[in-house]
């Protein structure tokens, strides 16, 4: 499927003028017409879905720039006039503040499917290290959104990350001071946030064009995992217009429902009430906590008792992402053929979800109220502190000595020959064996 | 693919037609649902609720001694509110319909109050402010492109299009109007 | 297919619940239901309450409290307390008219340049009763009563939490130790234990507030005849100032209804699409 042939044939004058000059629609059409394996699942459309959540963001922030006002004095205010006075600004901002969180969901979906079907191992590393980019500027055009309201979490989410830079040995704090344009978070800093919050989204777009072109040179992962020969691609792949157009298509309504649901009727759900009581730089919130998507990275950060390596910590559990197609030892791709991985990486997913639920407690308090208890080092056994600290152990041991470890030991089911060997065996045999005819599409 | 219009299943040509439609409505719902979402969008760029809340103004124009003009803003634009002289209103009263649109100056006031000129302060051309008591008919001149306008506000030489237009508004008491 | 939606949308819920904040080791007991009408997506605000909401905040929140984000307009709109169909906008609603000018708006003279105080217009916003923050606290034992404009918005549960605060004062258990110019409420956010006495696995819920009981019974005349009692009065200005705090949320619940409909419809043709262009695909 990688560098297939171009099956475009201009057909109008017009289109034969702009080919040998501009061939966009060449690209167009070679992109629809792009064979992509049959067998991909819905885990597989949610890149399609990121791309609009994308999409929705850039614009829906765009005309909220219309109306925002980025000064200390009036940004709260100018935010609640969006949603008051504004037509249909209530619309626009509750679907840009839902979207970041969908947005999240998508993508997390995205890399734990990843994950799952080893779409990070060769030929497709810069894939998913160009996806992993996106990912860490996501994380940053997030927080650097979430301060614009000037709400309480505003204020002090921003005052405690830029405290973050603090913590760097010699440089921490004239470059922290540089950041903020001054000695404390004020104008200055708000408006540059404003700024880069402006300008990251199509630094985004532009790393996502270029997670596309290695995704097409490097050709589709699938849930088989294995890569279709070329004598093979007729049987086993499809083009990717109207197949997977409708595909996509259909589950991005259903992402879409999950969001008008979140937009309509739950706006605040996903996000904090004290950001809607105005920044006050007097008064610090009783408990400080980021917005979901970033608690898990939140709790890692508490672990370390060391400021300066929680801070390390914290960047590393992103930057492992980016060499993990260098952890991984194993030759499958796909875990549906790895028995013991499938476990470690269902152990995986569930200690993300804890480490989440970390962030959002103190550190200090019982996991299991009630339980009796010792101290061990700086805090009881039974608190957050420490099932955060077991927690940070598992995310950072499934890269570093799980995946290395597992891909030398791990005897691999049999892999199938080719994607539509696992079909073949279904009840749909007889109707698979007839080469694949669309219906004439609409 | 596109050009495939076989029917596996064998059904006759002409049933194509009727299976298209659901991709027909399926697409249809697509355009539909991209067209109500751009609305809000394009919408938010309209005035706001505040803002068409300012949209009114009140002014005593008692205020403005004979002769003079007072510049006062609505909806963020220019008013002028001139109180003309006794030989302004008759230089402008001895020339019935003039200007464009040809009009007499007791269309351009009210009734009781004539003497007192309200108009928006953009010359009609490329919405300049227009000078008072300069030009060729003792009106207004704009600078920006030369046009001249008499004491009426009527365009009477020069490139702008319109008179000074007459915004609505009312004598709400006494010499006190509401713009708007 | 069906079995990996249910999984995404229960991720969805487990991560809402993720969201929601921790308490310290003290806690605010849990708000009581006021059962309001405008809870629940098809829920919708009822306009005589709203107006009587309003009556309480003027005639006893507004000595103290500000609520900069509310213009008088905002009460005539539709869905708000005082939204009438007859009127062409919200700002010659006569309701509006008069409540804007009771007011009394600080302006400066168009033509001395003198600070002087007029009557409002419906475009003006509700007057502070403070002239700035400072002059707010100093008058209050050093606690600025907060502005109520988004307070439903900024906390959880914000009707409720409202309604229960204000109708939830008692008296401080015997054993808890209130300073001056404090006041104990069991539904107000604080910790207890440092102030607490008594057995010190039974702190009781609740914190500080320097606001004291400010309503009683009969304290509004209502001009509905509805009997002023501290709980209705505290489930009216509740209503109200869920209102103020988003007075979009009616237009917005209404619309979703019609954005899901759509959505259900959409999503149902692009499957039957989607079916007939896989039809003949083994996948």
């Amino acid at each position: 499927m990688s560098g297939h042939e171009s099956t475009y044939v201009p057909k109008t004058g017009v289109e034969k003028w702009l080919d040998t000059r501009l061939p966009i629609v060449r690209f167009g059409a070679d992109y629809l017409a792009l064979p992509t394996p049959k067998n991909l699942n819905y885990w597989y459309t949610f890149g399609a879905i990121l791309s609009i959540c994308l999409v929705v963001q850039i614009v829906t922030g765009i005309f909220l720039a219309m109306h925002y006002q980025p000064n200390t004095e009036m940004a709260f205010a100018s935010v609640e006039r969006i949603m008051r006075d504004v037509n249909g600004g209530w619309l626009i901002r509750y679907v840009h503040q839902t979207g970041a969180s969908m947005f999240f969901i998508a993508v997390y979906i995205h890399m734990l499917r990843g994950l799952y079907y080893g779409s990070y191992k060769a030929p497709r590393e810069m894939i998913w290290i160009l996806g992993c980019l996106i990912f860490f500027l996501m994380i940053a055009t997030a927080f650097l959104g979430y301060v614009l309201p000037w709400g309480q979490m505003s204020y002090w989410g921003a005052e405690v990350i830029t405290n973050l830079i603090g913590a760097i040995p010699l440089i921490g704090e004239p470059v922290l001071i540089w950041l903020r344009g001054g000695p404390a978070i004020d104008n200055a800093t708000l408006n540059r946030f404003f700024s880069l919050h402006y300008l990251l989204p199509f630094v985004i777009f532009g790393v996502v064009v270029l997670h596309l072109w290695a995704l097409h040179t490097a050709g589709q992962n699938n849930p088989v995992g294995i890569l279709i020969p070329k004598e093979r691609v007729a049987k086993d792949t499809v083009p990717f217009h109207p197949y997977y157009t409708v595909k996509d298509g259909f589950a991005l309504i259903l992402f879409l429902i999950l969001f008008s649901i979140f937009v309509f009727f739950m706006p605040h759900a996903l996000g904090h009430p004290d950001n809607y009581i105005p920044a006050n730089p007097l008064v610090t919130p009783p408990h400080i906590v980021p917005e979901w998507y970033l608690l898990p990275f939140y709790a890692i950060l508490r672990a370390i008792p060391d400021k300066f390596g929680g801070v390390v910590a914290m960047f590393a559990a992103i930057g492992v992402l980016f060499v993990l197609p260098w952890l991984d030892t194993s030759k499958v791709r796909s875990m549906r053929y790895r028995p013991t991985a499938k476990i470690f990486y269902a152990i995986f997913v569930v200690n993300a979800f804890v480490l989440g639920w970390c962030g959002a407690m103190l550190p200090d308090a019982p996991v299991v109220p009630g339980m009796p208890s010792f101290t061990l080092f700086d805090g009881e056994l039974n608190s957050y502190l420490w099932l955060t600290r077991l927690s940070t152990l598992y995310y950072f041991a499934f890269f570093l000595v799980i995946l290395p470890y597992l891909g030398l030991k791990e005897v691999p089911l049999k892999i199938p020959a080719s994607i539509s060997e696992p079909v073949l065996k279904g009840p749909d045999a007889m109707t698979a064996a007839a080469p694949a005819a669309p219906e004439k599409k609409g | 693919m596109a050009e495939s219009v076989v029917n596996p299943d064998g059904t006759p040509e002409g049933e194509a037609t009727r299976r298209d439609f659901i991709h027909i409505a399926a697409g249809a719902a697509a355009v539909g649902a991209g067209v109500m979402a751009a609305w809000p969008l394009i919408n938010s760029m309209n005035p706001a609720a505040d803002t068409l809340a300012l949209s009114t103004v009140e002014f005593d124009t008692s205020k403005v001694a004979g002769g003079q003009q007072i510049v006062i803003t609505w909806q963020g634009k220019p008013v002028f509110i001139r109180n003309r002289t006794a030989a302004e209103l008759q230089r402008i009263n001895a020339e019935a319909n003039v200007g464009s649109p040809p009009e007499a100056d007791s269309a351009r006031v009210k009734a009781g109050h004539e003497a007192t000129l309200v108009v928006l302060g953009n010359c009609t051309h490329l919405g300049c402010i227009p000078t008072f008591g300069t030009g060729d008919y003792g009106g207004w001149f704009c600078p920006c492109h030369g046009s001249h306008y008499d004491a009426s506000g009527r365009i009477r030489k020069g490139p702008a299009p319109l008179n000074l237009i007459v915004p609505d508004y009312e004598y709400t008491a006494g010499s006190t109007i509401r713009i708007g | 297919m069906s079995l990996s939606l249910r999984k995404i949308a229960v991720a969805a819920l487990a991560i809402a619940a993720i969201s929601s904040p921790a308490f310290a080791a003290g806690e605010a007991k849990h708000p009581r239901s006021a059962g309001f009408s405008f809870e629940g997506p098809l829920g919708t605000f009822d306009q005589t309450q709203l107006q009587r909401g309003y009556k309480v905040y003027r005639e006893v929140c507004s000595a103290c409290h500000s609520m900069d984000l509310l213009s008088f307009r905002t009460l005539g709109e539709r869905g708000g307390p005082f939204y009438d169909p007859s009127a062409p906008s919200a700002a010659e609603n006569r309701f509006v008219r008069a409540i804007a000018a009771e007011a009394q708006i600080a302006d400066i003279d168009t033509e001395t340049g003198e600070p002087i105080m007029r009557p409002g217009i419906a475009a003006d916003r509700f007057p502070s009763p403070w002239p700035n923050r400072t002059a707010g606290a100093a008058a209050n034992g050093g606690a600025y009563p907060p502005d109520l404009s988004v307070m439903a918005k900024a906390r959880k549960d914000g009707s409720n939490y409202i309604y229960s605060l204000l109708s939830g004062y008692v008296d401080p258990p015997v054993g808890l130790r209130v300073g001056a110019g404090q006041y104990y409420n069991p539904y107000m956010m604080g910790d207890m234990t440092p102030f607490w006495d008594g057995d010190p696995d039974k702190v009781p819920y609740g914190g500080f507030i320097a606001m004291p009981p400010v309503l009683s019974d009969g304290q509004v005349t209502y001009d509905d005849g509805t009997e002023a009692t501290v709980d209705q009065m505290a489930k009216d200005v509740a209503a109200f100032i869920t209102w103020a705090s988003d007075p979009r949320a009616v237009e917005r619940k209404q619309t979703g209804m019609g954005v899901l409909a759509f959505l259900a419809i959409f999503g149902g043709l692009t499957y039957a699409s989607y079916r007939r262009i896989w039809k003949n695909v083994a996948h």
